[in-house]
């Protein structure tokens, strides 16, 4: 068991291969389709000004971003009328949504992992490789299981997208994840497609 | 009539926190057979501690609660539009109390309405008017990864050699399961509609899946299919949560549809593992949850 703190140096990411299991410890942050979405639009390819609270959010976050992950995961969380939030419920969501997005993302923010489920694609993979950075898969649905790894909300922004979808600041104890894709260029999600497509041929044939 | 409110209310933090017997089971079963130290098997370990801890906890089980589906069988003495407000109350009520995230998002504005409740659809409740005086409420939460991963399909289908038949239904809902890989939480539960029109299709697949996992199928060509299935799918070796394995799905269930002549669909509703569905009775003042 591999263990890091956010922010991560290159050379870690560079030491983690497929397979590895890893905790993660420290600050990240939540982010999924609006959020991508927003990111990309407003600071990256600024198809659209910054509006409201945008440039305040993003200086806010970009520090965060800086060495460190985000995870693709829309909570559910306790406290919202009181403002004392806790992450009841919080496993990864569907990470491919982002794939027109996720590599963009992580060079423009120099971030160093992102957690989902379910796997990238071919320009993610790309991106793990340049920036470096590695894909994160944490256990898709064991949302109360991982929630005990979420010690503390520090904070939240972009509340309007909703509570799924809003950036959750988060601080984390031994935060439980394998890596499927690493920064050499390897993915497990790639190999099992590789080798279920051949078995379905022949089970279709 | 009586206010069933509380009681809907606990049906939905039933479903959502508590994994039903025959699932957890075939996930147990499952975990023996993959290999030690694998990822897979450490997968279903993780899977199988959540289990335990949501149930303890009385937490969800997964914090995507999906879109609540309501199956409603109810007797003539009832009215669907007292029942269908109550239900809505309770799923309000559920989400105030984090049984249930706030999903139901407006297609338009992207604004989200905090309550789960949005309009006629959502939650989605099926009324079905029946015999005696008993009220059967079955509820299914259904997770976006896994919906989005089914899939439906016109026979014949050439670039599949898929025909109008029993095999071609077979070709096809493999493609669904190699084309989810992962994606939907695997190992997943195949509902398969054979038939129907593109909407009928889709919503006999997920009344497929309301039937119990170890339930054989009444119809003996379905069930030598869903036996099919199940062995092959899980040759495809796609594993727990697409980390390769034996167990890519946990069951599978069909059901046959009557269709025009000219149209052949085929459905596909993936659940992930997190297969929460569950069933409360009403008789004579007395509720059961199973």
């Amino acid at each position: 068991m591999i263990k890091l703190t956010m922010p991560i140096a290159d050379e870690d990411i560079r030491n983690l291969k497929v397979g590895d299991t890893v905790l993660l410890n420290g600050i990240m942050l939540t982010g999924r389709d609006a959020v991508h979405k927003w990111m990309i639009d407003t600071f990256i390819d600024k198809k659209r000004s910054p509006e409201g609270d945008d440039q305040e959010v993003y200086d806010a976050i970009k520090p965060l971003l800086e060495g460190g992950v985000i995870y693709h995961c829309g909570p559910v969380v306790a406290g919202l009328d009181t403002g004392e939030y806790k992450f009841v419920a919080a496993g990864p969501t569907t990470s491919i949504r982002e794939e027109p997005y996720q590599g963009k993302v992580m060079a423009h923010f120099n971030a160093k992992g992102v957690i989902g489920k379910g796997g990238m694609g071919a320009k993610t993979l790309a991106a793990c490789q340049e920036v470096p950075c590695v894909y994160f898969h944490a256990i898709g649905g064991a949302a109360t299981l991982i929630a005990q790894s979420v010690k503390k909300v520090l904070g939240v922004h972009k509340m309007d997208f909703g509570v799924p979808e809003a950036i959750w600041v988060l601080e984390v104890e031994d935060f439980p994840v394998v890596v499927t894709m690493d920064s050499h260029g390897a993915s497990i999600h790639q190999d099992v497609e590789q080798s279920s497509k051949a078995v379905f041929e022949k089970l279709v044939a | 009539m009586e206010n069933l409110t509380e009681h809907f209310l606990e049906l939905v933090r039933l479903t959502a926190t508590d994994l039903p017997p025959d699932v957890e089971s075939a996930l147990r079963k499952a975990h023996t057979t993959e290999e030690d130290g694998s990822a897979a098997k450490g997968a279903l370990e993780t899977i199988l501690k959540n289990v335990e801890m949501a149930r303890e906890k009385s937490t969800p089980i997964c914090q995507d609660t999906g879109t609540p589906l309501f199956y409603v069988h109810y007797p003539a003495s009832m009215s669907t539009i007292a029942l269908r407000k109550q239900i809505r109350d309770a799923v309000a009520m559920a989400t105030e109390k984090a049984y249930l995230r706030p999903n139901a998002v407006d297609s338009i504005t992207g604004k989200n309405t905090g309550d789960n409740l949005g309009d006629e659809h959502y939650p989605t409740i099926h009324f079905e008017e029946s015999e005696g005086d008993e009220l059967v409420v079955e509820l299914m939460l259904k997770g976006g990864g896994c919906e989005n991963v089914g899939a439906q399909y016109k026979l014949p289908n050439t670039e599949l050699g898929a025909g109008r038949d029993l095999d071609g239904v077979r070709k096809v809902v493999l493609d669904a399961v190699n084309t989810a890989q992962g994606k939907g939480c695997s190992p997943g539960i195949l509902g398969v509609a054979i038939g129907g029109d593109r909407g009928s299709s889709f919503l006999a697949s997920k009344e497929a899946l309301l039937k119990q996992l170890d339930e054989k199928n009444e119809d003996a060509a379905l069930a030598e299919f869903e036996e099919t299935v199940f062995e092959q799918a899980n040759e495809l070796g796609i594993g727990p949560m697409g980390f390769g394995g034996e167990t890519t799905v946990l069951g599978v269930k069909a059901k046959s549809t009557h269709r025009l002549p000219a149209s052949f669909f085929v459905s596909v509703s993936y659940m992930c593992w997190a297969y929460r569905r569950r069933k409360m009775v009403v008789k004579n003042g007395e509720v059961v949850y199973s």
